[in-house]
């Protein structure tokens, strides 16, 4: 692809600090002929990525058509995503809102980086500021001279009809917003001029997904200009992004957003629980559920640099007062009355059985139905979410011979339950490699309390994986926690968040990178680090390569 | 000699002194011609789809009716539609072949059911029944269809193209808004003035869709598709203003139902919130249907692993289909069954208020199809066979009703291809492998 670049330099009026750029706007338009394949933006991303070019005044305000998982990541789900009707008129309506937003009276003036001589007739030099600034943070590439002009002249048009040039920014906001070139990331492949014969991705390309990777967001200034230059096919320049964007703060926000991703906490949006059997499981601690496990998280990996292995055994947290109820710990809250409640860092006792992610009611409350807890689907959520292993589904039309009477006296616990049930052979099997993680973790009921009684019979914890025995939960997790799968599952989930494909797991740069995890004692920035900086995270999806292949 | 002489010209001036605000009146029969199914200018009535899902199938026991035709008896289960007997068919016998793949439970069966292919992959979808139907018969409406969910999942729904499952309503107050709220125009209001702020967004937008063929360009094959679905919904979207920037045919059966209050659409897993839930939706999809907004709705009680509880009960449905024992004397779950009464209640409340609403000289139900389905057959197994299937109305003339059609082991896709013959669909089969099926029952086309 070839790109003829003109720079010319604007003074920088607006506030917002992702506005602050130079213009930059190519002769040509990218070449339509080079292979492009796409990565529909999550809801996530989306919502980032407006926050950070417009700021924190435009609230993005709307529903989104679901994002749907795949390989366990909805970030992989996403490479194979479409759109709906449903979903394209939500994404109208979005564009608007915001659009509306941004010319509004309360914003103009610190968003909009210049005025119009007159507010009632077109002012193509303004517009084309705004468009060519705006689109190139949206599209994560300097749009062409006639990608510019094009919006310049809706602008132009609907000004012209309503007279008012806030109402033709909009226009155009509006579409660029709801452009493809916004709402899917391209990897866009061009000739590798260092390898002749072969391609690579283009810069804005690789700019998009460590960008994404690291800030779950679109490039900044700097890095899109760093594509420009080219610095993002040199070992120095990349070396140099990579370290800039592992040391911003923005860090933490990506890093959260791959938690979410791999937790599967989309599915909070559903969950509800049996108001009768837990008073405490409010609307406001569903969200705080979430919001102390990725506070967990941020705090041990990042702000700690901790082994990842040990989030599982970590006795360091955060509490609120709502969730210090819900677990039954004492919290002096000082909160205000009328305040959001207040964050409070929280040490367990090392032996306590609450202590890391697994007793957090962000999966055990998560992976339990409405009124009672499901053994087989804690088991289950733990091996595929952070083991990356695969739990077979059941097999067509069984029989289930030895259903047992839950109201059965016999039948106190969970545990007597589905021993029967695990008596027929068909069943034994799948129950085998899901049940003893999850009776494990009886001790924490549908929405995350704690108990060590149920129907007043003694809830028992104990069990063994692959012959390692544990009695209680906190010996649970450290079985865990020396499972190898453990640290490449999350490697793995990584890697799939920032491309929207799993590695090829035998690869040598693939290797490379997990060598480079556990030499680091699975520091979580290390690998970070080490995907960012990997030749395998910016080679094309094969499927480009076939189709630039065909071609020639 | 009667002092009035009622035309189709005077029916509508008199509408129109009576002002703007719309009025519930049945299709009259001099707007049709003789035999009800077409307009007196000839054009015809267009076909309408209504799918309903419930969840979990519809207990175990023997529910096929013994006798097949249409003097048969409807078995327990099914009782509760007796009111209606006359206005529906019931499919029985029908299986999903697996082809030697899993039965990904809650998924594989219905992705048979209503995609005719089979795979255990979730992301690997086709058009669904109701979309190659919609297709086909979606037209000029607002909207190409509407997906709901009662149950507060927006993925509960089962309606699905090559990308993947589209995004269902799960709010009424939401669903209203798109329906009937600002860009709403009533077919029987007096006046039209086009919108100028309509006229703008379309031309607008065309600037979005010219862009396709250069990106078209330069994508892989197998990722056409997938950015296809994005300027197809764009040409929809753009379609839709199109039809907002004129003025609408008249309607007579369309009435504009007041707006629901207060429903955040929380998720819930209480039957009696989803129940609620569906009450509302079932109004103002009548009313949508009536209006001309769509000719595709899909409705869904809940996903097919059915959440929900009675309250006060920490079971759920779901759960009591694994662990309920079958009642000796009954014969089936009793827990379960009391869900699929709920369910089954639903339906019957739903196909009746349809029913109440003229068309001419038959109702709004007759005149569409209103097709019901589940995930499973036997619940407490999670079986692929045996799948009951309902299909209510005639489609304005396509289908015989009250019948009992026994599949004795067909594939079940045989009764959505049924459908799509009904419907004018252009094929001569549908399904792979061994759903493929190239013969409808012929008995209950007309």
């Amino acid at each position: 692809m070839k790109f003829i670049l003109m720079r010319a330099a604007i003074t920088c009026l607006c506030l917002s600090w992702a506005w602050c750029l130079s213009v930059v706007t190519a002769m040509a338009a990218p070449d339509a002929q080079a292979s492009t394949t796409w990565i529909k933006l999550t809801t996530k991303q989306y919502q980032q990525s407006i926050r950070d070019i417009f700021g924190s005044s435009i609230v993005v305000t709307g529903r989104f058509e679901p994002d749907h998982r795949d390989q366990g990541l909805l970030a992989v789900g996403a490479s194979r995503a479409g759109v709906s009707d449903a979903g394209l008129e939500m994404y109208d309506g979005l564009a608007r809102n915001i659009s509306g937003q941004i010319v509004s009276e309360r914003n103009r003036t610190t968003l909009i980086p210049c005025s119009p001589k007159k507010t009632n007739v077109s002012d193509d030099a303004c517009a084309k500021r705004v468009i060519a600034d705006a689109g190139r943070l949206l599209f994560r590439r300097a749009l062409t001279k006639d990608e510019v002009q094009l919006q310049v002249d809706i602008a132009r048009n609907v000004t012209k009809a309503t007279g008012d040039f806030y109402d033709g920014l909009a226009a155009a906001l509006s579409n660029l917003l709801i452009s493809p070139d916004f709402l899917f990331r391209f990897q866009r492949l061009e000739a590798d001029r260092s390898h002749p014969g072969k391609y690579r991705l283009d810069g804005y390309s690789k700019a998009a997904n460590l960008s994404f990777f690291l800030w779950n967001s679109t490039p900044d200034d700097q890095l899109l200009a760093a594509a420009e230059r080219g610095e993002l096919h040199t070992a120095a320049g990349l070396q140099r992004q990579v370290d800039r964007l592992l040391s911003s703060p923005n860090l933490e926000t990506g890093v959260r957003a791959f938690f979410l991703d791999m937790l599967g906490f989309d599915k909070f949006e559903t969950l509800s629980k049996d108001a009768n059997f837990f008073p405490r499981f409010t609307v406001k601690v569903k969200e705080e559920a979430q919001e102390q496990t990725l506070r967990t998280i941020v705090d041990h990996l990042l702000v700690r640099q901790g082994d990842y292995r040990e989030l599982l055994t970590t006795p360091q947290t955060f509490l609120t007062a709502s969730l210090a109820a819900l677990y039954g710990l004492p919290l002096a809250d000082l909160t205000d009355n009328g305040q959001p409640d207040r964050w409070y860092p929280y040490r367990y006792a090392d032996d306590d059985p609450r202590v890391g992610l697994l007793a957090q009611a962000s999966f055990v409350a998560l992976h339990s139905p409405s009124g009672r807890t499901s053994p087989t689907d804690r088991g289950k959520a733990l091996r595929e979410v952070l083991l990356c292993q695969t739990v077979p589904p059941p097999p067509a039309n069984v029989e289930f011979q030895s259903l047992e009477d839950i109201s059965n006296p016999k039948f106190k616990t969970t545990r007597d339950r589905l021993t029967a049930h695990r008596s027929d052979a068909v069943c034994a099997g799948c129950h085998r490699i899901t049940d003893p993680i999850g009776l494990a973790l009886e001790n924490f009921d549908s929405s995350g309390g704690f108990r060590t009684t149920e129907n007043g019979a003694a809830i028992d914890t104990s069990g063994d994986i692959r012959g390692k025995k544990f009695d209680k939960p906190r010996e649970l997790y450290t079985v865990l926690s020396t499972e190898p799968s453990l640290t490449s599952c999350v490697a793995k989930r990584a890697y799939g968040f920032g491309t929207g494909r799993m590695p090829p797991e035998k690869d040598e740069h693939w290797a490379a990178i997990l060598e480079r995890f556990k030499s680091s004692n699975y520091n979580m920035v290390a690998l970070l680090e080490a995907i960012a900086t990997s030749d395998l995270f910016y080679s094309p999806p094969e499927k480009l390569l076939q189709a630039a292949a065909s071609k020639e | 000699m009667n002092k009035f002489k009622l035309t189709r010209r005077g029916v509508l001036r008199g509408m129109m002194a009576g002002g703007a605000c719309t009025v519930g009146l049945p299709l009259l029969d001099c707007l049709l011609d003789g035999n009800g199914l077409a307009y007196a200018d000839g054009s015809p009535i267009p076909p309408r789809l209504v799918t309903w899902f419930w969840g979990l199938g519809i207990g175990e026991g023997a529910w096929i009716p013994k006798t097949s035709g249409k003097d048969y008896e409807l078995p327990r289960q099914f009782k509760m539609l007796q009111p209606l007997k006359h206005k529906f068919n019931l499919f029985s016998g029908g299986q999903v072949f697996l082809e030697g793949g899993s039965n990904t439970t809650h998924f594989t069966g219905v992705q048979g059911l209503m995609t005719g292919k089979v795979s255990s992959a979730a992301s690997d979808y086709t058009r669904s029944l109701d979309t190659i139907i919609g297709d086909h018969i979606s037209g000029s409406t607002r909207f190409r269809s509407i997906e709901i969910a009662c149950d507060g999942n927006p993925t509960a729904c089962w309606s699905a193209r090559e990308t993947g499952r589209q995004p269902a309503e799960v709010s009424p107050v939401a669903l209203y808004a798109r329906l009937f709220g600002a860009e709403f125009k009533d077919p029987n209001a007096a006046e039209f003035t086009p919108d100028p702020a309509i006229v703008m967004r379309r031309s607008v937008l065309s600037a979005v869709s010219e862009q396709r063929l250069r990106i078209m360009k330069s994508v892989p094959a197998d990722d056409k598709a997938r950015l296809d679905s994005y300027f197809t919904s764009l040409r929809a979207l753009e379609q839709r203003l199109e039809i907002q920037m004129k003025k609408p045919e008249p309607l007579e059966a369309c009435t504009v139902p007041s707006a629901p209050q207060g429903d955040e659409a929380e998720p819930s897993t209480l039957a009696v919130d989803a129940m609620a839930r569906h009450e509302l939706f079932g109004e103002l999809v009548a009313h949508a249907l009536a209006c001309g907004q769509t000719r595709v709705v899909n409705m869904c009680i809940t996903q097919g692993m059915s959440g929900l509880r009675r309250e006060g009960d920490p079971t759920s449905h779901h759960t009591y289909t694994h662990e309920e024992p079958i009642d000796p004397q009954l014969g089936y779950q009793v827990n379960c069954a009391w869900f699929q009464d709920l369910y089954l209640n639903a339906l019957l409340q739903f196909a009746t208020k349809l029913d109440s609403i003229k068309e001419g000289d038959q109702t709004l139900l007759d005149r569409i199809v209103l097709f019901a389905y589940t995930d499973h057959g036997a619940p407490r197994l999670h079986s692929v066979l045996d799948y009951p299937v309902l299909i209510f109305g005639n489609g304005g003339g396509r289908f015989k009703t009250g019948l009992h059609i026994a599949g004795r082991g067909d594939p079940v896709t045989r009764v959505g291809f049924t459908l799509q013959q009904a419907m004018g669909v252009p094929a001569g089969d549908w399904g792979s492998g061994a759903n493929r099926v190239t013969a409808p029952y012929l008995e209950a086309m007309v």
